[in-house]
């Protein structure tokens, strides 16, 4: 009963910061002509409007709960010198502002928008162009940040932040953001239980999607084109990769998703197309590729040393210049099942496979891979040969790569 | 020599061949870029056709040509003629009526539904390496009386140039893999005429980066104008070279 009552006591006592919580305009016809003022005057809670207009104020700090509306995407300029939010509080909300030119340092991480230790911060629907990080949240927990728009115009990797930057945080939910022209689109690093969903993310310098160190993440439904590399998984493990787009990640040292020192990963059902390496894979363990369409990649898949336990399953391997190629001995993995456009075998008892086995990596790519000077070699005659030799003296190809059943039709 | 070339050119035309063979690059190039749309697949088919088909009709339509008119040049030669006019009137003849109709055939296609700068490429290629092909040809043949023995030794050359020498490269770069071989490539490659039109299509086809560091190296060589410069030289002395060869070995050819 006294347990009921200091209960209800208690929420007495936190019943006027509610009641009290008020919406502050802020703009040049308004009593705060800075946002800056309007937050040393505001109380715990309140809610800011900003309405349309240009603010250049230096670093807005925010060291209590509120939340932050623009209205009709007012500006904030970092004039190229400065980081231009800074979080401190718990349960910020940000929307609807458009952030510019924060200041680039090869000393501090300046963001548009940073948030230090906090949780229940939400960001959504902001504009943030020119930025060198755009939004960066260290050390936080419980987070959302979803349909924001940043986008990015320098070119050179060393002058560029990422567009979304997450350090030791927990629980976060990126969703519906569109990411341009950053050095790397997402950047996790010992990031865990976090959700990336839907989000579009083309044309960054380096990575579409960079993981470091995390692990428990999923990434679903998002679409990586045209960056420097699609997405990047490394030194992490239990990270989900379903229903995502990679399309044309093409360059000389290019590919969709690079997998590099992972374990009990799931890749299902993304569609890899355009990319100069679909998957490219090295030191990892118990690795699940199911359900996924390799479409007209130079290498489907390329497997380096080291990759142990996977399973390669029930994927189609359409018009790629090579499906699969490797370096070296390659640990077990398991290529069973999948649909093999350049498969020619034949199905006599018509139960849906394949009746003799299909070796997906063929000589010449083999060759290639030993020495890649004879690239120069492409589409050449004497590859072709080579190709079609190799099936009447299968010698050379790895015999440990090979489908036992592939799929005759399209799955 | 006009008129003798008149002659050869009209002489070709009469037999249908070429009439054919035009036609039949445009039927393929038709086919192949309606079945698949502008895409870099169709490309590479139209690819292989250049390098394939191209040098091979031409290689053996150029030896079986001047076999069959072998009498005809022996009856001219009674007049007051000179051998290598003769001789460069049939080259050119060959080489400009079969370059013409590969140019209609696969030109026209491309004009419609691929125009680009690899379909340049692509044209040039082919006239060139029909070019080659035809003075190579003729090199082979004048070397022999017999017909047979000529269409053999020219399909010979052809396989040559298509698969011998890219092996016999592929088996020099094995055996130095480990030593930074780029630039020596860079020169074997050169020497081949096919090698040199390919590099040059693939060079301008988003397919290059699958070529790695080798293909940067080399884009770098070959979309400079030293570059283009010394890939297109190269091309026409293999032109100009085996028709002089021919042309000196013709001359004091006992008939």
């Amino acid at each position: 009963m006294i347990l009921l009552k200091s209960k209800i006591f208690f929420l007495v006592l936190l019943l006027p910061c509610f009641v009290v919580a008020e919406t502050i305009h802020v703009g040049t016809s308004y009593k705060y002509k800075t946002i800056k003022s309007a937050i040393s005057h505001s109380k715990n809670n309140d809610t800011l409007l900003i309405h349309k207009g240009y603010y250049q104020e230096g670093t807005i700090l925010i060291e209590k709960p509120l939340t932050i509306i623009g209205q009709n995407y007012p500006i904030l300029d970092g004039l190229h010198k400065i980081e231009i939010i800074s979080i401190k509080s718990d349960n910020v909300t940000i929307s609807g502002l458009k952030l510019i030119n924060s200041g680039k340092s090869d000393v501090y991480d300046l963001a548009a928008i940073r948030v230090y230790k906090n949780k229940n911060i939400k960001i959504s629907d902001n504009e943030l162009e020119n930025n060198f990080f755009g939004i960066f949240l260290t050390k936080s927990d419980h987070c959302t940040i979803t349909n924001n728009r940043l986008s990015s115009t320098e070119e050179k990797q060393n002058d560029s932040g990422n567009g979304i930057h997450l350090l030791y945080c927990s629980n976060i939910l990126i969703e519906n953001n569109h990411i341009a022209g950053h050095r790397d689109g997402i950047y996790f690093e010992f990031v865990t239980e976090s959700i990336i969903q839907k989000n579009i993310s083309e044309g960054n310098i380096r990575y579409g999607l960079h993981f470091m160190f995390s692990s428990d993440d999923v990434y679903q439904e998002n679409t990586f084109r045209n960056n420097g590399a699609g997405v990047a998984v490394m030194f992490s493990f239990k990270v989900k990769m379903i229903n995502n787009r990679y399309e044309h990640n093409w360059g000389a040292s290019s590919y969709g998703l690079l997998l590099k020192e992972i374990r009990d990963g799931e890749i299902t059902g993304n569609t890899f197309e355009k990319n100069t390496t679909g998957i490219s894979m090295e030191g990892t363990t118990r690795i699940t590729v199911s359900q996924n369409d390799f479409i007209q990649n130079g290498w489907g898949i390329r497997i380096c040393g080291g990759c142990d336990q996977g399973i390669i399953t029930k994927n189609n391997l359409i018009g790629n210049s090579f499906d699969v190629s490797t370096s070296g001995s390659t640990l077990s993995n398991d290529f069973t099942g999948n649909y093999w456009d350049k498969y020619m075998g034949y199905d006599l008892n018509k139960d849906g496979f394949g009746d003799t086995p299909f070796f997906p990596v063929n000589l010449s790519s083999i060759i290639l891979e030993r020495i890649p000077a004879s690239l120069l070699f492409l589409h050449s005659f004497v590859l072709d040969l080579i190709d079609q030799s190799e099936k009447l003296l299968p010698q050379l190809i790895p015999q440990n790569i090979v489908d036992k059943k592939p799929i005759l039709k399209k799955i | 020599m006009r008129r003798i070339l008149k002659y050869v050119m009209f002489d070709i035309l009469r037999n249908r061949f070429v009439i054919g063979y035009c036609l039949f690059i445009m039927l393929i190039t038709f086919g192949l870029l309606s079945l698949e749309e502008g895409s870099s697949k169709s490309t590479l088919s139209l690819l292989n056709i250049v390098l394939l088909v191209v040098p091979l009709i031409s290689i053996v339509f150029a030896t079986i040509h001047f076999y069959n008119s072998y009498e005809f040049m022996e009856l001219l030669l009674s007049q007051p003629v000179r051998r290598s006019t003769i001789l460069y009137s049939e080259y050119f003849g060959v080489s400009c009526s079969l370059s013409v109709a590969f140019a209609i055939g696969m030109g026209v296609p491309l004009i419609f539904l691929n125009q680009g700068l690899v379909s340049i490429y692509l044209l040039l290629s082919g006239i060139v390496l029909t070019f080659v092909f035809v003075s190579i040809a003729l090199l082979g043949a004048v070397n022999s009386k017999d017909k047979a023995r000529g269409i053999g030794t020219s399909l010979l050359l052809w396989f040559f140039f298509t698969a011998i020498y890219d092996g016999l490269v592929l088996l020099i770069l094995f055996s130095f893999s480990d030593y930074p071989i780029e630039k020596y490539l860079l020169a074997f490659i050169s020497l081949n005429p096919i090698d040199l039109a390919r590099v040059a299509i693939l060079l301008q086809m988003d397919t290059a980066v699958l070529m790695g560091y080798t293909g940067a190296v080399f884009s770098e060589f070959f979309n400079s104008w030293e570059g283009l410069l010394f890939s297109s030289g190269l091309l026409l002395l293999w032109a100009i070279l085996p028709m002089l060869l021919t042309v000196r070995i013709f001359k004091r050819k006992d008939l």
